[in-house]
């Protein structure tokens, strides 16, 4: 079984957000790039399935639409485990030219499980994974909290409200993933950083697609007024207030 | 011309969160000069159709169909162009929920149509096309161009409320085509619980961190949530440790709730927690620490041993609901 793992590369999640060129612009100094979250616990997955049933996987990529400075990313997914790694050498501005790009790639060289992530930490498209299997044509399921290869058949459990459900699915599919799918994310060992070094990681020119959105302009929320503090010994104090001032029990 | 919107329902219900769609899309259509049709698939009755009507909805189309008794991201899809066609429809409003997020990017690519995921309002223009999303979950805002004659968005829960305009309202049974080749996937079995307060639906909200020391302390939160009618939510090392189950993980990697009250309890308040919560109209945190980061969320806070001032919270909420 061949796996596909979209990355996306994006700021630190403790990053303070700021804008440039009158907030068009989202300002890159000084930030720390890393691995979408959920696209590491994707990879880590997968690793987990490869390492607990040997030959059963016998190949993991990851797949990137980003420019040079993605590569230190890329090569983060190889030192956590990853057999090889695709870059597809454009700015990642739009979902859907970014989709059309990974398709191109699963066209080329078939793979039996793609797995992308709900959503990307910076934009928060949420939207990668549904594009790509309607660009293919294959089935997706959302939502997936747990992967497993069990006899050769994937077992999938989705989140639902208030609940799960256990999906079966043909194969190739498109599972976009959320959190439960792993405990932790692996981090790269001494050993593995050493042998990312000299494992593929391809860059491919884009091919011509469109852009069907574009951002204009960003915003920060307005700073919030400062917290009202209660005695710890008059919490009536709390109910009262929430009652007659926030009026909203 | 139209405004077509996808409806969710849970046990034949609609969720809270229908109706806000609908009253957004009808604010929309306003704009636009044009009508709302809602779209639902799945057992519901004629009286909860007609409910979309109460919100601005003139049709609804009612789809019943055996083979679309599961979510099925693209069978859903054909379903949902088959009425984009029908209705000429060239906004289509959608939840950004799972569901939602699911069928709307694969109809983008149907349709070509530009997608906005996580709109807090209504387009702040309509030409060019302009809605303002959530990046950066929740952190800042971005206003992103629709640049395509047919446009799709997902509307962030809580983000615009519910907004009652009484209409006329036809009911129509509509039967899409839906093609084997679309069931891929196959729903084998399914673990809910109903009777729950719906996390994402829930107007309070009392949630739990590791502050709270440990599951067998969870008794007064279920007890508050009780009182106040409220769900049950939980930081993310909470549902981690299998303490909570994880569909109340909220937060930046779990759920994105906005309810109008959210009570934190023993949570630090981690810019990841509160990439989950920050919409939520008023906060309460009650944390022994005072410099902890969720005070700055916070519109009001107790610095305090949580699991003392619970059981006064519950008391004085009990004395209150008594007058
Ligand atoms: C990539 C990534 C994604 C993440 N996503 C999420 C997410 O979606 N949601 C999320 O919640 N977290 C997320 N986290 C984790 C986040 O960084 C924090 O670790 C987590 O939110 C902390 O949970 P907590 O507040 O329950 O626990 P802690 O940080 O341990 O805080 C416990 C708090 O309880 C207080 N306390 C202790 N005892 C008492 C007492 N007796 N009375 C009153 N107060 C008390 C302490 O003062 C402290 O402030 C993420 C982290 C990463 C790296």
């Amino acid at each position: 079984m061949k796996i596909l793992i979209c990355i996306s590369n994006v700021p630190d999640t403790t990053t303070k957000i700021k804008f440039v060129n009158n907030n068009t612009a989202f300002d890159i100094a000084g930030v720390q790039w890393i691995i979408n979250p959920w696209d590491e616990l994707a990879l880590t997955r997968a690793l987990e399935i490869k390492d607990a049933q040997p030959g059963i996987i016998e190949n993991i990529t990851v797949v990137n639409v980003g420019l040079i400075d993605s590569e230190p990313t890329i090569r983060k997914a190889l030192a956590i485990g990853a057999d090889a790694a695709i870059r597809i050498n454009a700015e990642p501005k739009d979902t859907f030219f970014v989709a059309s790009q990974i398709a191109e790639v699963v066209r080329k060289e078939s793979f039996d499980i793609v797995i992308c992530g709900i959503e990307s930490s910076d934009y928060n498209g949420a939207a990668l994974g549904g594009m790509l299997s309607e660009m293919l044509d294959l089935p997706s399921v959302s939502a997936v909290s747990h992967l497993d290869v069990v006899n050769g058949a994937v077992e999938l459990k989705r989140e639902i409200d208030g609940g799960q459900e256990t999906v079966a699915t043909q194969l190739p599919f498109i599972a976009i993933i959320q959190k439960g799918i792993a405990k932790d994310a692996r981090i790269p060992s001494m050993r593995g950083i050493m042998t990312a070094k000299s494992k593929p990681l391809t860059a491919v020119e884009p091919i011509a697609a469109d852009l069907l959105t574009e951002f204009v302009g960003f915003d920060l929320p307005k700073p919030k007024a400062a917290c009202k503090k209660i005695d710890p010994d008059n919490v009536r104090e709390l109910v009262n207030l929430l009652h007659n001032e926030a009026k909203l029990i | 011309m139209s405004v077509l919107v996808y409806t969710e329902n849970w046990d034949g219900k609609f969720k809270k969160v229908t109706f806000e769609l609908v009253s957004y899309a009808q604010e929309i259509a306003k704009k636009l000069g044009t009508s709302v049709v809602a779209l639902s698939i799945g057992n519901v009755n004629d009286e909860q159709l007609k409910a979309l009507g109460n919100y601005g909805a003139t049709k609804v189309l009612n789809v019943q169909d055996d083979k679309l008794k599961w979510l099925n991201n693209q069978a859903y899809t054909s379903v949902v162009a088959q009425a984009v066609a029908k209705e000429n429809a060239n906004v289509i409003i959608f939840a950004h929920n799972n569901s939602g997020k699911a069928i709307a990017s694969r109809l983008s690519v149907r349709l070509k149509a530009g997608l906005a995921t996580g709109a807090t309002a209504v387009p702040s223009s309509f030409d060019p096309f302009t809605v303002t999303k959530k990046v950066f979950t929740s952190k800042a805002l971005g206003n992103i161009v629709i640049k395509t004659p047919v446009r799709i968005i997902t509307l962030l829960q809580n983000a615009f409320g519910l907004i009652e305009s009484k209409v006329e309202v036809a009911v129509e049974a509509f039967q899409p085509e839906v093609k084997d080749s679309e069931l891929k996937t196959v729903v084998k079995e399914v673990n809910k619980i109903t009777g729950k307060i719906l996390l994402t639906d829930a107007e309070i909200v009392v949630s739990g961190g590791r502050g709270m020391k440990g599951p067998e302390n969870w008794g007064p939160i279920e007890e508050l949530a009780a009182l106040l009618g409220a769900g049950t939510a939980c930081s993310r090392p909470v549902s981690d440790e299998g303490w909570r189950p994880h569909d109340e993980h909220t937060g930046q990697t779990g759920k994105v709730i906005a309810p109008n009250l959210y009570f934190a309890c023993g949570i630090s308040g981690a810019i990841q927690h509160l990439g989950g919560i920050s919409g939520s109209k008023c906060i309460v945190a009650i944390n022994k620490d005072p410099d902890a980061p969720i005070f700055e969320a916070a519109d009001y806070g107790i610095v305090g041993d949580v699991l003392k001032v619970l059981p006064e919270l519950i008391a004085a909420v009990k004395e209150l609901k008594a007058q």
